[in-house]
């Protein structure tokens, strides 16, 4: 099967709009723990990509596989359950929970235990204990038990990814983690992301190059639907076809 | 690894906190004694209200908790109130068997509903509940052989309970019977909203595109909470008919339905005592204002229905509590 050190491959994914080709013949493989950036110009296809390999939207044809098993037909939830585990550009997060509630849900969603009606929420101990873990580690344990809604949207960005690691992630598809955080900031939670335990595989879309060549191990340019070229930081800075269609297109914006 | 941090404060202590019963809960059961003493001539209006506070609080369940808009609960009220109207005119009066076979037929049919219900959402969802609840009504209007149709269900004798209590016309055993029922229900209530699972019905309703994202099966929650709620609305439902003797097909009528949802908006959603709050304000100031004028009572909870919504969007128990500064 496809190389025993790939935790998520995807093998020729195709999808179509009508006429319109947002993915033209993907094929990714993501090694465990890697840390790859996912770029390229607006409407390339990033939060598509990423929602087909979620499972929010079905390929007209191609295959993904999770640890060598083929979950292409799987519905999201399966999905996060095997491991496979994305965040969103837009908050996705539970405004009137507070964050200690919102994670100790995802724990409980995780291990089965969120069905249980007849028994306290403050009885299920180690998943409480587990989601403070989870704040502790990114930095919200001061905010636990305030609002959602209330918290700075640095803090909300954060807590998006506390929910996804409560769901104990293979693979994490973090689409635009800092999207709409300072560039000062967005340094910082670059750095948290760093520091994710080293067997998950993260996959992140990002926009500032800064940050994609410092945190990103190897980077993989999407234009038009179709990967152009998947590189390492240092190949990819260096690649005409790149510098032309990407960032030559982003020096003229900026 | 153990979390807890003595300066920022134990989130078990925290947690713990949200389910501790306050004293103005233990007062308000305390205060649901008093008709007993106080108002011995009002105690067959305090039986309905219990009741029906029993039905808004199963109806809080879904809409309240998961976010369930539904136009159509009466349904499950009124098949409680005809199961037990059935199996007492066919020979069985037993009282408290007879509220568990119409809990069981009620929840049966609210589990078969849910695989519909949670394939649609927002307005499509409430029309389907609508419909259900026209189906269900038309249905019982049309087999009258069963139901006895427009004239309702003639025949019902309900037996003294554990052949000791029999219904007086006083309302003696009848209010102690529906309060109990009533604050077994809380409870079972209470305990659910506070678990893991009514937690998971607060991420649906907050939010339920993460849902999925966090690996929940949530249509599985919500088919659960949606026969939970039918189940005890059809309780209450047969708590009606065990104290009145009589099942007509106004159990199952519109009117019921959007009664409630009425009530739960007045006192609050998502707070359990918000519909146990909005039943008594409702029925008490029917009962008050349709002596004043029969006709137009409704125009008063018309006005008082505004000023709610307008000035209180949390319902009278969420101005309340944001008055004494508690979190929701």
């Amino acid at each position: 099967m496809a190389g025993q050190d790939f935790v998520l491959t995807t093998q020729a994914l195709k999808k179509s709009f009508g006429k319109l080709e947002v993915a033209r013949d993907i094929s990714l493989s993501l090694p465990r723990g890697c840390r790859y950036a996912l770029i390229g110009p607006n409407g390339a296809g990033k939060t598509t990509l990423i929602n087909l390999v979620n499972g929010q939207l079905k390929p007209d044809s191609g295959r993904i596989l999770l640890e060598g098993e083929d979950i292409t037909r799987l519905l999201p939830a399966d999905r996060v359950r095997r491991g496979l585990t994305r965040t969103f550009q837009i908050n996705q997060l539970f405004p009137d929970l507070t964050p200690i509630e919102s994670v100790t849900l995802a724990v409980t969603e995780r291990d089965g235990t969120a069905g249980q009606f007849w028994r306290s929420l403050h009885s299920h101990t180690e998943a409480i204990d587990e989601a403070f873990a989870i704040l502790q580690q990114l930095g919200l344990a001061d905010v636990a038990t305030r609002l959602t809604r209330t918290l700075a949207y640095g803090q909300q960005r954060l807590l998006e990814i506390a929910l996804a690691l409560a769901t104990r992630p293979k693979v994490l598809l973090l689409d635009e983690p800092a999207a709409g955080v300072p560039k000062d900031e967005s340094a910082a939670l670059f750095e948290v992301i760093a520091a994710l335990p080293a067997d998950i595989s993260v996959l992140f879309i990002e926009h500032d190059m800064d940050i994609v060549f410092r945190f990103a191990s190897r980077i993989i340019v999407l234009v038009a639907g179709g990967v152009l070229v998947e590189d390492t930081p240092d190949e990819v800075r260096n690649d005409p076809r790149v510098r032309e269609v990407y960032l030559g297109q982003a020096a003229h914006h900026g | 690894m153990n979390a807890a941090n003595p300066t920022l404060g134990d989130p078990h202590v925290w947690l713990k906190r949200q389910s501790r019963w306050s004293p103005f809960e233990i007062l308000f059961w305390l205060a649901a004694l008093l008709p007993f003493f106080l108002f011995p001539t009002y105690l067959t209006l305090a039986s309905q209200v219990a009741i029906v506070a029993l039905f808004a609080i199963s109806v809080d369940l879904v809409l309240g908790y998961a976010g369930i808009v539904t136009l159509g609960h009466a349904m499950f009220f009124g098949l409680g109130a005809y199961a037990a109207g059935i199996i007492s005119v066919h020979g069985w009066g037993e009282p408290l068997t007879g509220l568990i076979f119409a809990g069981a037929f009620a929840g049966l049919i609210g589990f078969i509903v849910s695989f519909l219900i949670v394939r649609v959402q927002h307005l499509a969802l409430i029309m389907v509940t609508l419909g259900l609840g026209f189906l269900t009504l038309e249905l019982a209007n049309s087999m009258s052989w069963l139901t006895g149709g427009a004239d309702g269900l003639r025949g019902i004798s309900t037996w003294p309970i554990f052949n000791q209590f029999r219904f007086d016309l006083w309302g003696y055993t009848a209010y102690s019977y529906s309060l109990i029922a009533l604050f077994v229900g809380f409870l079972i209530s209470r305990r659910i909203v506070h678990s893991s699972f009514g937690l998971s019905l607060r991420g649906i309703r907050e939010n339920v595109t993460r849902m999925p994202a966090i690996g929940s099966d949530y249509k599985f929650h919500l088919r659960k909470i949606y026969t939970i709620s039918a189940a005890m609305a059809g309780v209450a439902g047969a708590l009606l008919t065990q104290t009145t003797n009589t099942v007509a097909l106004d159990s199952l009528s519109f009117q019921r339905s959007a009664d409630v949802v009425v009530m739960l908006i007045l006192g609050g959603t998502g707070r359990l005592y918000g519909a146990i709050l909005g039943a008594i304000i409702f029925l008490i100031a029917r009962d008050q204002l349709s002596g004043v004028n029969p006709q137009y009572w409704y125009f008063w909870i018309g006005v008082l229905l505004m000023i709610v919504v307008l000035f209180m969007p949390k319902g009278i128990l969420g101005f309340l509590a944001r008055i004494a500064g508690r979190r929701d």
